[in-house]
């Protein structure tokens, strides 16, 4: 009896405890918490265990409480998880966030500053802000110094542009996207990366091959897309500050501010000057130019998350200008002159563009995005007695919808994309001066990926466009990945471009010279000549490993252009250009070798090795193309010291390239066959002292290497032998730079 | 009459509150421990018809569903689930399944649970 009525006690007691013990709360939207009725539906549980309960109508709860749980786990589908760590009884109310799955694919992992995927199907590289603060300078064409996939060269003797080259074939044959939008194109090509500065751009992505067909056809050797900062995420207020010994000052400022709720806006302020005047080399022509520009955008983001949309709505000004030549060209008594040689160029450019996109609520795998853009794009340019002006109005709409077939192994994108190009180019010097002409193109797409949740996945993509000069035609993009075993990644890709060549706007440093210009008109119907069309092969293989516990990575790639057509571009006579469709064969093998290991902890290393083998069948035969090197070596280290409780730091970053020989065009044995090996030595120290404040200072080419003679037949720039066009190596020298970051969150 | 009258309104108010939905959104536990458990939880889920995403977090161990529910439920689900090797409340995996785990994966012992919590470098 006695046992029977202390073993009830027992099962009575514990059951009372538990009774009491149970802890109640809400669970409501954060989005939107004024609303009375909470989430219903939602899981709440204890973390490691299997006592669970879901939130009623009202969105409230009540689960069965021990001591030994601490972590309330809260979930529901479409919002993001929380973890609480709850020590008392006291009711909970607690807000969840949704989750944004656009905000999701737009801001990339901040886990280590270059990545390489090991889950996309393409092959692609994305350098976040942190890498991009590696080379402080100071627009997006110098963006791309600490990585080996994209070559850095000179467009000419005069600007000291740089160019930037992909698997052997400079930028015309990249598709350059902001946002997903085709931004530098047309008359921008050449001077259009200096037109947006580093400090507006938060990530950029670089895809080798063929690219995408939800962005167009004209992507030949790859894509960089570039992501600008955004009004939600950046800092309330940025300043940037450079300045150079070289003369060049540069300022950004950014304020970003929320308007309401939902609306955010941010005003991005950039502005460079160079004022002073340098003849290091005493060939009597400016080693720099002097230029000024004044660059401002301003954005408008709008979130709501809890429906789904999100848009942006931008608006940019651009004005820049620049004097080049002779050092004591005054281009107010000078223009036009035939004693004193100079040049300006000066570029006007608006831009406007509106991106919305939705999610369906109920669906995070289904979303719908549309896309426009208009800009307009003057340059009015004078090379000595040369007149260059181009005008470029550009309209561009695409709308896509994406969703799955099925489950989300299967996924297609499809849309519609309309495109309206008009162009006004002036060109003094040839018989028939005005080039005008007008481009437009409607085109669909379907893109369809299928991804095993494991080892493959394969993207096949389609357009059809019908274009009023190219014609009606068809371009297949095809991309593999295979992971045949742990961290191995084997990639595949096929895919062809067609593109207008705009031959004038991509060679403008042919002005600066004395080359006749000669085109040899075909009948086609870009200046006389055909559209260019090219196919892109590549196979790739990436092997992640530990060695000595330390993380590497090591990539192979190997990618070949062919042309069916290309506009060649024959410098070979030294008084001529010509311009003229290819007959024969033109192609560009590429092969990269690059290493990433990390050493100790925050101190790592890249080494690249890259091989070119670029020709063309010339009117004088084949050739490899000139200004090419073949062989190229990169190395990057950089070190941080461990952040401090104050966030300070130091960071170094020591880069190094060596350019092998590279073959020079014609001269009349002015120059040798080939140009010398040189190397390239830039190093960056950056002192970070808090969240907000950081200095930065600099060297770039510390060995001083500069091309010898860059303006061939500098002494009489009137004369026939004037060229400024042959440029392999740096003009200017060494340059040394400082700088300050400060931010205000 | 009145009693056919009341199981016609519990009829019609079950059948709609039970009304089968095209994207469904259900979630529920489902044991496991690292990325590779997800990537075959997941994948385990997708395979199965009617499951049209999935996503399972591994800190929580909820995996979430949108599953189109005149195909299938949550039961088929997470005995596809306790087939690839992993547990759910209501369907222990079988034996030989969860012995053919990847070592790292062995979610029920206690020491693979606990090197799984160490923070990562």
């Amino acid at each position: 009896m006695k046992n029977k009525f202390l073993i009830s006690i027992c099962l009575l007691i514990p059951s009372m405890f538990f009774a009491q013990q149970a802890l109640i709360g809400t669970i409501k939207d954060k989005n939107n918490p004024k609303k009375n009725s909470g989430i219903f539906g939602a899981n709440v549980y204890w973390l490691h265990t299997s006592v669970g309960v879901t939130t009623d109508q009202k969105g409230e709860f009540k689960i069965p409480y021990k001591k030994e749980y601490q972590k309330l786990v809260i979930s529901f589908v479409g919002y993001k998880s929380d973890t609480i760590t709850v020590n008392s009884l006291t009711p909970v109310r607690h807000y969840l966030t949704e989750s944004n799955t656009l905000e999701e694919v737009a801001v990339s992992a901040k886990k280590s500053s270059t990545q390489r995927s090991y889950l996309q199907t393409q092959n692609l590289v994305t350098i976040n802000s942190d890498e991009l603060l590696k080379a402080a300078c100071c627009n997006l064409s110098e963006s791309f110094e600490t990585n080996p996939s994209i070559d850095v060269n000179f467009s000419d003797a005069l600007t000291g542009t740089k160019q930037i080259q992909m698997l052997g074939l400079t930028s015309p044959y990249l598709l350059i996207t902001q946002e997903n939008i085709p931004s530098i194109r047309g008359a921008a090509q050449v001077f259009g990366l200096t037109f947006t500065p580093g400090t507006w751009v938060e990530s950029i992505q670089i895809t080798k091959g063929a690219g995408s067909v939800v962005n167009g056809f004209e992507s030949i050797s790859g894509q960089i897309n570039t992501e600008l900062v955004k009004p939600s995420t950046n800092h309330k207020f940025y300043l940037n500050v450079y300045g150079a010994v070289g003369g060049r000052l540069e300022l950004n400022t950014h304020f970003n501010q929320k308007v309401s709720e939902k609306w955010q806006t941010g005003l991005y302020v950039h502005g460079n000057y160079r004022g002073e005047k340098f003849d290091k080399n005493n060939d009597n022509f400016l080693d720099n130019p002097l230029a000024e520009q004044i660059n401002v955008m301003n954005r408008w983001q709008y979130t709501n998350a809890e429906k789904g949309w999100v848009s942006f709505i931008n608006f940019r000004y651009l004005d820049d200008s620049k004097q080049v030549g002779e050092i004591n060209f005054n281009p107010e008594v000078d223009k036009g002159s035939s004693t004193v040689w100079g040049s300006e160029i000066k570029t006007k450019r608006f831009d406007t563009s509106l991106k919305i996109g939705y999610v369906f609520p109920e669906m995070p795998f289904q979303n719908m995005g549309f896309q426009a853009d208009y800009s307009n794009h003057k340059q009015d340019s004078y090379f000595g007695l040369r007149d260059y002006n181009i005008q470029h109005q550009s309209f561009y709409s695409n709308f896509i919808f994406s969703s799955i077939i099925g489950d989300t192994r299967n996924k297609f994108k499809t849309g519609v994309s309309f495109t309206y190009d008009k162009y006004e180019e002036f060109v003094s010097t040839v018989m028939n001066p005005n080039f005008d002409r007008k481009e437009n193109s409607i085109g669909t797409f379907f893109e369809y990926a299928y991804d095993n949740a494991d080892n493959l996945s394969v993207t096949a993509g389609l357009r059809l466009d019908h274009h009023n000069l190219l014609g009606t035609f068809v371009t297949p993009r095809l991309h593999m990945r295979y992971v045949p075993w742990g961290r191995g990644v084997l990639r595949a890709s096929v895919g062809r471009g067609k593109r207008s060549a705009n031959i004038f706007a991509e060679n403008q440093q042919l002005f600066a010279s004395s080359r006749a210009i000669i085109i040899e008109n075909a009948g086609g119907n870009i200046y006389g000549l055909d559209p260019e069309v090219a196919w892109n092969y590549g196979v790739s293989f990436l092997q992640g490993y530990k060695f000595f516990g330390r993380k590497g990575d090591v990539t192979f790639d190997f990618y070949q252009t062919n042309f069916s057509n290309q506009v060649v571009v024959d410098w070979e006579n030294p008084q001529e250009i010509s311009f003229y469709n290819l007959e024969g064969k033109s192609i560009a093998n590429s092969f990269q070798v690059e290493m990433n290991q990390n050493i100790i902890p925050y101190f790592n290393t890249r080494f690249s090795y890259k091989f070119y083998d670029v020709s063309a069948d010339y009117k004088s035969g084949n050739l490899a193309k000139a200004l090419q090197a073949k062989h190229r070596f990169f190395a990057n280290v950089s070190y941080e010291t461990k952040k401090e409780e104050s966030d300070a730091s130091w960071k170094f970053d020591v880069t190094y390239n060596w350019i092998g020989e590279q073959r020079l065009p014609n001269t009349n044995n002015q120059l040798p066959k080939y140009s010398d090996s040189y190397n390239l030595l830039n190093t960056q120290i950056t002192k970070v002292f808090s969240k907000k404040f950081e200095v930065y200072a600099g060297a770039e080419n510390i060995t001083n290497y500069k091309q010898k003679n860059p303006i061939l037949g500098s002494d009489n720039p009137f004369g026939a032998n004037f060229d400024t066009t042959i440029i392999y190596a740096p003009v200017f020298g060494s340059n040394f730079y400082a700088g300050l970051r400060f931010k205000i969150d | 009459m009145k009693n056919i009258f009341l199981l016609a309104v519990v009829l019609l108010v079950s059948t709609s509150a039970f009304a089968q939905k095209k994207n469904a959104k259900v979630s529920f536990e489902v044991d496991g421990v690292c990325m590779m458990c997800k990537q075959r939880i997941e994948k385990a889920a997708l395979k199965t018809k009617g499951v049209k995403y999935a996503k399972w977090d591994v800190n929580t161990h909820e995996l979430s569903l949108i599953i189109d529910e005149r195909k299938t439920n949550t039961e088929v689900v997470k005995k596809t689930i306790a087939g690839v090797g992993h547990d759910t409340k209501d369907f222990k995996a079988p034996k030989e399944a969860y012995d053919n785990l990847h070592e790292c994966c062995k979610y029920r012992d206690e020491q693979v649970k606990e090197d799984h919590k160490k923070p990562k470098k």
